[in-house]
């Protein structure tokens, strides 16, 4: 174990040295030492978005890294105890809805055994991003979060294979938010990614990317643009490819979404390194 | 060419003729129809010698700016009732503040015997659960979704004038509400559906209901009102493959079902689920096609529909009609009296959706006969030469 989380860093230090940093940076300072999955170095490259970019090509994403699973309730019970303000009943209203951290025993208390290395939902945007900041991260852009999710176990871009699809449709079918499984359980893609898809809705940096103008929180190169699709069969205008059914239903928990939201079923995983897509 | 509207709609011997009130009320309303349908064969002709009320019909029939200028009395919460139910007919004479509360819940029901499948509901069922308001209420329409539900949903209701049909003010995260208003301007019945992306997914795991709008003369009376949805599910499986089945994207971009059903399942209309009246009585269908893809054949097996609101609109546009169609998101109103007992069937005419795919229901009929509407003398004997 130990040999490998050194040839780890090492890859991730090769790949991106501002990673290095994080990894030592991001380990939890009080409270019970909680060990995350550590991150993967994603090589740059390039993905089709559900919606068409001007030119109607590819966008490009650089070199970054990527927590290998999505953090747990352990993991944000060690957050919540270093950074009180974030902890249940402290939270403003202005960075999370009542329902945060709602299916938590108590305000301290995530949970005992496997309940703790499920997946942590119910937290804002906001949260997550503190999170990941605590740990020198940051939330990975929905860009690189697509760009990831497009690869199989085999397969860097596997988006249009039409037997992953069904599998990715069949494990969003039989998702249970109430009882999520325990991080890092799912298969693991090409990249040693796991859990991008049976397991919860994920955060990304651009919080309402796809919504209409009329939520504030906007970031990132898409927002605005889409927020009419999210409805009706308009939602297949200009679509690159109107089968990518996965697409459009992250597409739809995105549009709901703003800062503030908490929802039972979403939570987040943290990246690291360069966050500059271009466009082909 | 207009004139066979005007035409009472009288029922013949056996039965006994529509009440008074209900022939005047229909005769009222054909009358109408046919002096705008004058006035306007009239205007297209040049104009001259149109009279000066039919000019004022004419305004109202043609193509009718609606305004929502009607006073609004008080509220009420609607009664919302799962198929074959329909809310009872509206009695009061003015417009009011309805309020509709309607909860999205994604669950596994039975699709079919031994069948099951993750359907995603309003208001717990599928087909969704029947609304009925009058024309010129104002509807609050209250969407939440459970905290529960893996997805985001919205609703689009046909009924309604606004963007997307009230989808993009609808949007609603689990364990959120959404609440939008809207005049109910238009008359007739109307399908609703969820519209959050991608639609065909939410449509085809069951989000899908009717709204009512009654006509403000209200509709004639009869002595039974039903609720029938038709459908369609696309399986991983084949038709009655056992256990849990999910949706098959590739069949229904293929527009090839696995099921056609009513009500939501194989079965839902018939055997101890069927519909029931007795000889003598009359019957209306409330019939909607939610699709997602497929055009409806609706035809009742041994009976003929007396008046056919094609499409759902508000007038009866049709008598003595063996078979309506019934376009996607869209619906029609049948009524029809019962004049036999025995079991009637419903079914898509389309006839393999009928006999392998699950589309059949079925209304009981009981009751005395009269030997003159229908009788069997001999069945099957050698045939004479």
């Amino acid at each position: 174990m130990r040999p490998r989380l050194i040839a780890l860093v090492a890859a991730i230090t090769v790949a991106c040295p501002i990673v290095a940093a994080a990894a030592v940076i991001g380990r939890p300072t009080r409270g019970h030492r909680v060990v995350d999955g550590g991150m993967v170095p994603i090589p740059a490259g390039d993905y089709r978005p559900l919606y068409a970019v001007s030119g109607g090509g590819r966008v490009r994403v650089a070199t970054f890294a990527l927590d290998r699973q999505p953090a747990t309730r352990a993991e944000f019970l060690a957050f919540v105890r270093a950074q009180p303000q974030w902890q249940r009943g402290r939270v403003g209203r202005n960075f999370a809805e009542a329902s945060y951290l709602v299916d938590w025993p108590g305000a301290l208390d995530a949970g005992t055994g496997v309940e703790l290395q499920r997946p942590v939902t119910g937290v804002s945007w906001f949260a997550a991003k503190a999170f990941c900041a605590a740990r020198g991260k940051r939330l990975p852009t929905l860009d690189e979060w697509e760009y990831v999710a497009a690869a199989s176990e085999t397969r860097r871009d596997a988006s249009a294979d039409p037997v992953f699809r069904r599998r990715i449709l069949a494990l969003y079918a039989a998702r249970v938010s109430a009882t999520l499984p325990v991080a890092g359980s799912g298969l693991a893609n090409t990249y040693g990614v796991r859990d991008l898809h049976g397991s919860a809705w994920e955060w990304t940096l651009d919080v309402n990317a796809g919504m209409p103008a009329d939520v504030s929180h906007v970031a990132g190169r898409s927002s605005g643009v889409q927020g009419r699709r999210v409805s009706c069969a308009s939602a297949a205008i200009g679509v690159a490819d109107p089968a990518n059914y996965p697409a459009f239903m992250r597409s739809a928990v995105r549009a709901g979404l703003n800062a503030r939201s908490t929802v039972a079923g979403l939570g987040f995983r943290c990246a690291a390194g360069s966050a500059a897509p271009t466009m082909l | 060419m207009y004139a066979h509207r005007a035409i009472p709609l009288v029922r013949r011997d056996p039965l006994e003729p529509r009440s008074l009130a209900a022939v005047t009320r229909g005769d009222r309303i054909r009358l109408a129809f046919a002096l705008a349908a004058a006035a306007l064969l009239a205007a297209s002709l040049g104009g001259c010698g149109m009279p000066a009320d039919a000019s004022e019909l004419n305004a109202v029939q043609v193509v009718p700016i609606h305004s929502p200028s009607g006073k609004i009395v008080g509220q009420e919460i609607a009664v919302l009732t799962t198929a074959p139910n329909v809310p009872a007919p509206i009695t009061r004479t003015h417009a009011t503040r309805v309020i509709v509360n309607l909860e999205v819940t994604e669950k596994a029901m039975r699709l079919a015997d031994g069948v099951q499948y993750t359907m995603w509901t309003f208001g717990g069922s599928v087909p969704g659960t029947f609304i009925r308001v009058r024309e010129g209420d104002l509807v609050e329409l209250h969407l939440k979704n459970a905290a529960n539900s893996t997805m985001p949903h919205n609703i689009d209701l046909h009924a309604v004038t606004g963007p997307g049909g009230g989808a993009h003010a609808s949007l609603t995260l689990p364990g959120h509400e959404s609440v939008f208003t809207f005049s109910a301007m238009n008359p007739g019945l109307f399908i609703y559906h969820c519209a959050t992306s991608p639609v065909p997914m939410h449509m085809a795991n069951g989000m899908y209901g009717m709204i009512l709008v009654e006509p403000r003369a209200g509709l004639p009376k009869v002595d039974h009102e039903f609720y029938v949805m038709q459908s369609e599910f696309y399986t991983t499986g084949k038709f009655g493959d056992p256990g849990m089945q999910s949706l098959d994207m590739e069949k229904g971009i293929d527009e090839k079902p696995t099921y056609v059903v009513f009500n939501g399942s194989v079965g839902a209309l018939t055997g101890d689920h069927a519909l029931q009246a007795k000889v003598g009585e009359r019957v209306r269908l409330f019939v909607g096609d939610a699709g997602p893809n497929l055009t409806s054949s609706f035809h009742v097996i041994g009976e003929v529909f007396d008046n056919v609101y094609s499409e759902g609109g508000s007038v009866a546009t049709q008598h003595n009609v063996q078979t309506t169609l019934i376009p996607a998101g869209g619906s029609a109103i049948v009524e029809f009296g019962v004049e036999k007992s025995g079991d009637l069937i419903l079914v898509d005419h389309s006839i393999f959706r009928a006999f392998n795919k699950g589309a059949l229901g079925m209304l009981h009929v009981s009751g005395p006969d009269d030997g003159r509407v229908f009788a069997a003398v001999t069945s099957s004997t050698p045939a004479s030469r």
